[in-house]
């Protein structure tokens, strides 16, 4: 697989701005609004993944069995599930971060908007610009500064980089870091908290102006104050992306999933508004593992 | 009073039996032993290089040629200028082929090796490479750049043998260092966005950075002591040359051409050249140290 080269060239939709542009009826193309512009942008034509048919491996292993599944625009889907059904290596399949590990690859189809990201012609490295991720464990880069970490997306992937440090202030901002950090930009993000060091990471993932973000339990390090910040940020980031959490905690999903979708063994189980899911699940393992009984 | 006797009862349960108190002292004798054995030839060689290097170093050990002339006691014999110069130039060339090229193998066994049969079978000729005895390095430059080409001996030359007795253990350090970044920051890093080339130039590198400098060191100290693979392809000289195109001097080849001299004046100047040459590699090992304790690896 490569991830960079020649292929790079030979993307249709290199740029992920350039993907919003054939949303229909899109008002404001222009997305890329002056920097000026408060974090809090008025919510835009959102961007919505559509899974059919997805199946996913650990060399013979199927460890995600032909899943389909819709993450609507601007709202939140948490994933939940028993340890090991395969939720994890679901989401890491949305941006094609599932193939980074040896011998792994995926079948069946994401699609973003109508774009399938598992097209030939698809650049990889386009995709997950469009789809950022944060990930379970806090993961700085240790040799980078506040401000570093969070420039690092737009100077790892080239892109313009005028208003750098308005960029910067204003993901620091949409992650509720910025009072927390402002006087000391300079210094090393390994030093912050745990909760602190989970926010930066969304600030250097919300810079690159995803289309939709990804998160994997990103709150399973954390302590309860820090997790709840987490998740009032997760209400607030989802006028402007789309937002899938997988997460162990169905409190956490209750509280802040707009949907929610459970797995067993790889398998769909049941999705549907999150208010459904805990009170009237249609399906018997969902109401088992809802109230406790397994998992 | 009866529960203080009962609990002098209790503690008797957990008192050591006679026959571990035995075979512990036995084990600690026998570790103490061993390392006092170890050190002995080590105490050894500093006292040596010290009592009889530390007479001949003076202001004009350092500053002046050898002269060649070791046969008329009363006219000077020069120090060791040219030598630290050559060793120092000889060995700047050396690292400059070898740990880029050593590098850039360690990067690619790590971030695309991996498990792949070629990545197995470089790693395996770079131990048998670690194995090479250093003088097969300068054969193998004296045959082919040497006898082949029915050219001189050259300090570049001299400094090819050295890349090649550094270049595995330049890889092998930084390979070992590069393993040690977590794979959370590649994760990271590429799904920012980032093209591989761009993780591994602005991610990894930077963070195995500190680890990657002290087996660079340690492979630059190493080569720097040797004298076999320069033998036959720097040769030795007298003057001072900054041509590497030109014959070349060396601590090690100085020190070896010295101490087989009859006059005893020329012998000394070979302790004191060793005398240098141990210091110089101090340095560099206690460089090695103070940049891997700031490592945020370690």
């Amino acid at each position: 697989m490569s991830t960079d080269g020649p292929a790079a060239t030979a993307v249709p939709h290199n740029d992920p701005m350039e993907l919003e542009h054939h949303t229909a009826d899109e008002t404001h193309p222009a997305t890329d609004a002056p920097a000026t512009a408060q974090p809090q942008r008025p919510a835009h034509q959102g961007h919505s993944v559509r899974l059919e048919g997805l199946r996913a491996f650990y060399g013979e292993a199927e460890q995600v069995r032909g899943i389909s599944l819709e993450f609507p625009a601007n709202q939140v889907t948490a994933i939940i599930g028993p340890s090991g059904c395969g939720k994890s290596t679901m989401i890491r399949c949305v941006n094609r971060m599932h193939e980074e590990i040896p011998g792994a690859h995926a079948k069946g189809k994401v699609l973003l908007d109508d774009v399938d990201l598992y097209d030939p012609a698809v650049d990889v490295v386009a995709v997950r610009r469009a789809i950022g991720m944060v990930f379970q464990k806090p993961n700085p880069f240790p040799t980078m500064s506040i401000f570093d970490n969070v420039a690092a997306g737009l100077r790892l992937t080239s892109r313009r980089r005028e208003n750098l440090s308005h960029k910067v202030e204003s993901a620091l901002r949409s992650a509720s870091l910025w009072d927390e950090v402002k006087d000391r930009l300079s210094s090393p993000g390994a030093g912050l908290s745990g909760g602190q060091q989970q926010r930066l990471c969304i600030a250097r993932s919300l810079a690159v102006d995803p289309e939709v973000l990804l998160m994997d339990e990103p709150c399973s390090a954390l302590d309860p104050i820090a997790t709840l910040k987490i998740e009032e940020l997760i209400d607030q980031l989802k006028q402007r992306v789309t937002i899938v959490i997988v997460t162990h905690n169905m409190q956490q999903a209750a509280r802040v999933a707009d949907r929610t979708a459970f797995m067993l063994s790889g398998a769909l189980v049941e999705v549907g508004p999150t208010q459904e899911i805990f009170t009237t699940p249609g399906d018997l393992r969902t109401e088992e593992y809802v109230t406790g009984k397994f998992g | 009073m009866s529960g203080h006797g009962q609990a002098q009862r209790q503690l008797q349960r957990f008192a050591p039996s006679r026959a571990r108190q035995r075979s512990d002292r036995l084990a600690r004798g026998f570790i103490l032993a061993a390392t006092v054995i170890a050190l002995i030839p080590l105490v050894l060689i500093l006292y040596y290089l010290l009592s009889k290097g530390l007479s001949s170093w003076s202001p004009s050990f350092f500053t002046t040629d050898p002269t060649g002339n070791t046969f008329f006691a009363k006219a000077s014999i020069g120090g060791i200028k040219s030598a630290i110069l050559g060793t120092i130039e000889i060995v700047a060339l050396a690292s400059a082929i070898s740990i880029p090229a050593g590098i850039g193998v360690a990067v690619w066994l790590v971030e695309y090796g991996g498990e792949r049969l070629a990545a197995h079978l470089v790693r395996f000729f770079v131990d048998v490479l670690t194995g090479v005895p250093s003088i097969v390095f300068g054969l193998f430059i004296y045959i082919a750049l040497i006898v082949g080409t029915g050219s001189s001996y050259a300090g570049y030359k001299g400094s090819l043998a050295l890349s090649l007795l550094m270049l595995p253990v330049v890889i092998r350090s930084a390979e070992v260092v590069l393993q040690l970044v977590p794979g959370a920051l590649r994760e990271a890093a590429l799904a920012l966005g980032a093209p591989r080339w761009r993780v591994i130039f602005s991610v990894v590198l930077p963070t195995a950075l500190p680890g990657m400098v002290t087996g660079v060191l340690l492979a630059i100290a190493r080569a720097a002591g040797e004298t076999a693979p320069l033998l036959f392809t720097a040769a030795a000289t007298f003057k001072t040359d900054f041509n590497l195109g030109q014959f070349m001097n060396s601590l090690p080849v100085q020190i070896y051409n010295d101490v087989t001299s009859p006059t005893t004046s020329v012998v000394n100047r070979a302790w004191g050249a060793a005398l240098t040459l141990v210091t110089m590699i101090l340095i560099l090992n206690l460089l090695a140290r103070l940049v891997s304790r700031r490592s945020r690896l370690a």
